[in-house]
C-alpha cells in the first residue's frame, strides 16, 4: 500500500547512505541525458517524495516487458518496488490471485484515488472482450476503470503502446492501445518489444522524481531515450556511410562487423536507446550480436515488411503488382493498337486521290 | 509512420500500376500502328544498323555541341548522376533484390552521394539556363515545369533523407518514396517516355538507313 513515509526516511531506514543515494540519483540523471544539476535536484525531489502507488496491468502481452523490468540492473527492480515506489498489483509478481488480487488493486484504487501511477503492458482486445480477461473483468472494462483514479498511464511496450503484435494484419481480436481507449490522462509511451529494462524503470524514476511527464515525442515516448534513431548512435554506422554491408549473415562482411542495412536492417526509421544504454547489464544489443534491427519500438513494425527484406523493398507486392499491370496495359494497349490501325486503314481507304487536272480546272 | 507505410504499400500499389500499365499502352500503340511499308529493295539489313544507331547516338553531334555546349555538357552530367543514384545506390539496388531477385554490384555510397549533389546542382542550372535564354524560355511549356519539378523531388528528398536532414527519418524516406511515386504515375502522360522512346527512335532511325545502306 501507499507509505506515508518519505523515500528519504523510508531510505534511511533500509541504511541506504547518503553517497549511495546521490551515486543513483547521478547515474539516473545521466542515463536519462539530464543537466548534471539534475542531478542534486533529483535527490532532492526523490528525498522529499511520498512513496506513489502503482498499478500494474497486464493484458494481451507475452510477459516480455515484465522479464526485461526484471532483468533491468539500475535502479534495481528491487529498488524500485521497496525503495521509491509502492507496487500494489502486479498480478504476475504478486503471490496473491483471483479476488484476493483484485481486492488489492480495489484497495489501492481508493487508497491512492487520483494520485496513482498506472502501468500498462498488453494491448485491448475489442472485438470480443472475452478474448482476454482478469478475474472475469476484461480489459477494456478494467483498463477504463482503472484508469479513472490514475494520475498518470505508463503505456509500456509497443502492445500497450501501439497495439503491437496482437494489432498485427489481420488483427483477430481487434486489439488496439491504451492511448486509443483513455484520451483524458497523461500517457508515456515505452515501446519496445520488450523495452529495455532500464528504460522502464528510468522512465518510472524520472516520473517519481520530478512528478511530472517527461518531455515527449510525437509518439508520446520520452524523448530521452527515444530522442536519437539506432542508426544515427549505431557503432556500425560508419560502415553505412562508406558502403560496406554484410550481404549474408555468415559473408566476410558480416565476420568483420559491417553494416547489417542489406540484411533488413530497420535502425533508420527506428527511435529507441538500444545502440546506447544495450541490453543485460550494457553488456550488448541486437546489432552487436549481428543481428538486423526489428524496429519493435515504432507502430506497425510488424506489418512494416519482412524483418530480413531491406527498408526500401516496398510492403507493397510489387511483382504481382507489376503482372498485373502489365496484362492489362497489354490488353489495353492491344485494343489501342488495333484501334489505331483501324483508323489508319479506314484513312487510307478513305484517301480520294485528286489529280493536277482536276486540281487545275 | 503510417505515411511511410501508407506510401511504401498501398500508395507504391498505385504508383506501380500506373506506371507498368500506362507505359505498357503506349509502347504498344507505338509498336502496333507499325510504319509505311517500303516497297522499295532493300540494299542492307535493318536490325544491326538499327541497334548501333541506338548507341552511336550516345556520342555528342560536334555541330550541336559547338552551338549548344551548356545543354549538352550540363543535360549528360545530370542524366548521368540521376541514372547512378537510381541504379547504383544500394538501397535501391536491394529494393529490386528484394523485388524481383536481381541484382548487381553498386557503388559506394559516398560516390552516389557526391553524384546526387552534382545532379541536384546541375538540374538547378539547367532549370535557370532555360528561363534566362529567350529562346528557351519561349518554348518552356507548363508540362516542362512539372517534368522537372517530377525530376528534381526525388533527387532532393533522396539527399535530404540520405544526410537524415529531415526528423524523423520515416517522414524524410516517406516524402522520398512519394516523390518517385509521383515521377512514375507521371511518367507514362509526359515527355518522360522519352527513357523508353528515345531508343525505339532510335532503333528506327538506324534501321531505315541501313536498310538503305548508308551510314547513319
Amino acid at each position: 500500500m501507499a507509505d506515508t513515509d518519505t523515500l528519504g526516511e523510508s531510505l534511511r531506514r533500509l541504511g541506504v547512505t547518503r553517497r549511495g543515494f546521490l551515486k543513483f540519483c547521478a547515474a539516473t540523471a545521466s542515463m536519462m541525458a539530464l543537466p548534471p544539476g539534475a542531478a542534486a535536484a533529483m535527490a532532492a525531489a526523490l528525498e522529499k517524495a511520498r512513496r506513489p502507488s502503482v498499478i500494474w496491468l497486464s493484458f494481451q502481452e507475452c510477459t516480455g516487458c515484465t522479464e526485461s523490468l526484471t532483468r533491468s540492473d539500475a535502479p534495481s527492480l528491487e529498488g524500485l518496488i521497496f525503495n521509491a515506489i509502492s507496487l500494489d498489483y502486479h498480478h504476475t509478481l504478486q503471490a496473491a490471485a483471483g479476488s484476493a488480487a483484485e481486492a488489492a488493486r480495489e484497495q489501492a484504487m481508493k487508497e491512492s484515488w487520483g494520485k496513482y501511477l498506472l502501468v500498462v503492458d498488453g494491448s485491448i482486445p475489442l472485438a470480443n472482450p472475452g478474448y482476454s480477461t482478469i478475474a472475469g473483468i476484461s480489459n477494456v472494462e478494467m483498463l477504463k476503470e482503472t484508469a479513472q483514479g490514475a494520475a498518470a498511464i505508463v503505456a509500456v511496450g509497443t502492445c500497450a503502446a501501439f497495439g503491437g503484435l496482437p494489432k498485427a494484419r489481420p488483427n483477430p481480436t481487434g486489439a488496439v492501445s491504451v492511448s486509443d481507449l483513455i484520451t483524458d490522462k497523461p500517457i508515456i509511451n515505452v515501446s519496445g518489444c520488450p523495452p529495455i529494462g532500464a528504460v522502464i524503470t528510468g522512465v518510472l524514476a524520472q516520473y517519481l522524481t520530478f512528478g511530472q511527464l517527461p518531455d515527449l515525442d510525437a509518439y508520446r515516448r520520452p524523448r530521452a531515450f527515444y530522442g536519437q534513431s539506432i542508426h544515427d548512435r549505431c557503432y556500425r554506422r560508419p560502415f553505412y556511410d562508406k558502403g560496406l554491408f554484410a550481404e549474408s549473415f555468415d559473408d566476410e562482411g558480416a565476420k568483420k562487423g559491417w553494416c547489417l542495412y542489406r540484411l533488413g536492417c530497420k535502425g533508420p526509421m527506428t527511435y529507441n536507446a538500444c545502440a546506447t544504454l544495450r541490453w543485460n547489464q550494457g553488456t550488448s544489443w541486437p546489432v552487436e550480436a549481428g543481428h538486423p534491427c526489428l524496429g519493435c519500438s515504432e507502430p506497425s513494425f510488424w506489418d512494416a515488411g519482412g524483418f530480413y527484406k531491406a527498408l526500401s523493398v516496398p510492403t507493397a507486392e510489387v511483382a504481382r503488382t507489376a503482372g498485373y499491370a502489365l496484362a492489362a496495359g497489354v490488353a489495353i494497349g492491344g485494343v489501342a493498337g488495333m484501334v489505331g490501325q483501324s483508323i489508319k486503314t479506314t484513312a487510307a481507304t478513305g484517301h480520294q486521290k485528286v489529280t493536277v487536272d482536276e486540281l487545275e480546272a | 509512420m503510417e505515411f511511410l507505410l501508407w506510401v511504401r504499400g498501398p500508395a507504391f500499389n498505385l504508383a506501380l500500376t500506373v506506371f507498368v500499365l500506362g507505359m505498357t499502352v503506349r509502347l504498344l500503340e507505338i509498336f502496333l500502328l507499325g510504319r509505311r511499308p517500303n516497297y522499295a529493295e532493300p540494299r542492307g539489313p535493318e536490325f544491326g544498323p538499327g541497334m548501333k544507331t541506338v548507341l552511336n547516338r550516345f556520342a555528342v553531334d560536334p555541330g550541336v555541341f559547338s552551338r549548344a555546349p551548356f545543354n549538352v555538357v550540363v543535360g549528360y552530367l545530370w542524366h548521368i548522376g540521376f541514372l547512378a543514384c537510381l541504379f547504383l545506390f544500394i538501397p535501391h539496388i536491394e529494393l529490386a533484390h528484394g523485388t524481383f531477385g536481381l541484382s548487381w554490384p553498386g557503388l559506394p555510397n559516398p560516390l552516389v552521394d557526391a553524384l546526387a549533389a552534382v545532379t541536384l546542382v546541375s538540374l538547378v542550372a539547367v532549370l535557370i539556363h532555360r528561363n534566362r535564354h529567350p529562346v528557351m524560355r519561349y518554348l518552356t511549356t507548363r508540362e516542362d515545369t512539372l517534368v522537372w519539378i517530377a525530376t528534381f523531388l526525388p533527387v532532393l528528398t533522396g539527399y535530404l533523407a540520405y544526410h537524415r536532414a529531415i526528423n524523423p527519418y520515416p517522414v524524410a524516406l516517406g516524402l522520398h518514396i512519394l516523390s518517385v511515386e509521383l515521377l512514375m504515375v507521371l511518367f507514362p502522360f509526359t515527355q518522360l517516355t522519352h527513357a523508353f522512346t528515345v531508343f525505339i527512335a532510335r532503333w528506327y532511325n538506324g534501321a531505315a538507313f541501313g536498310r538503305k545502306g548508308v551510314q547513319s
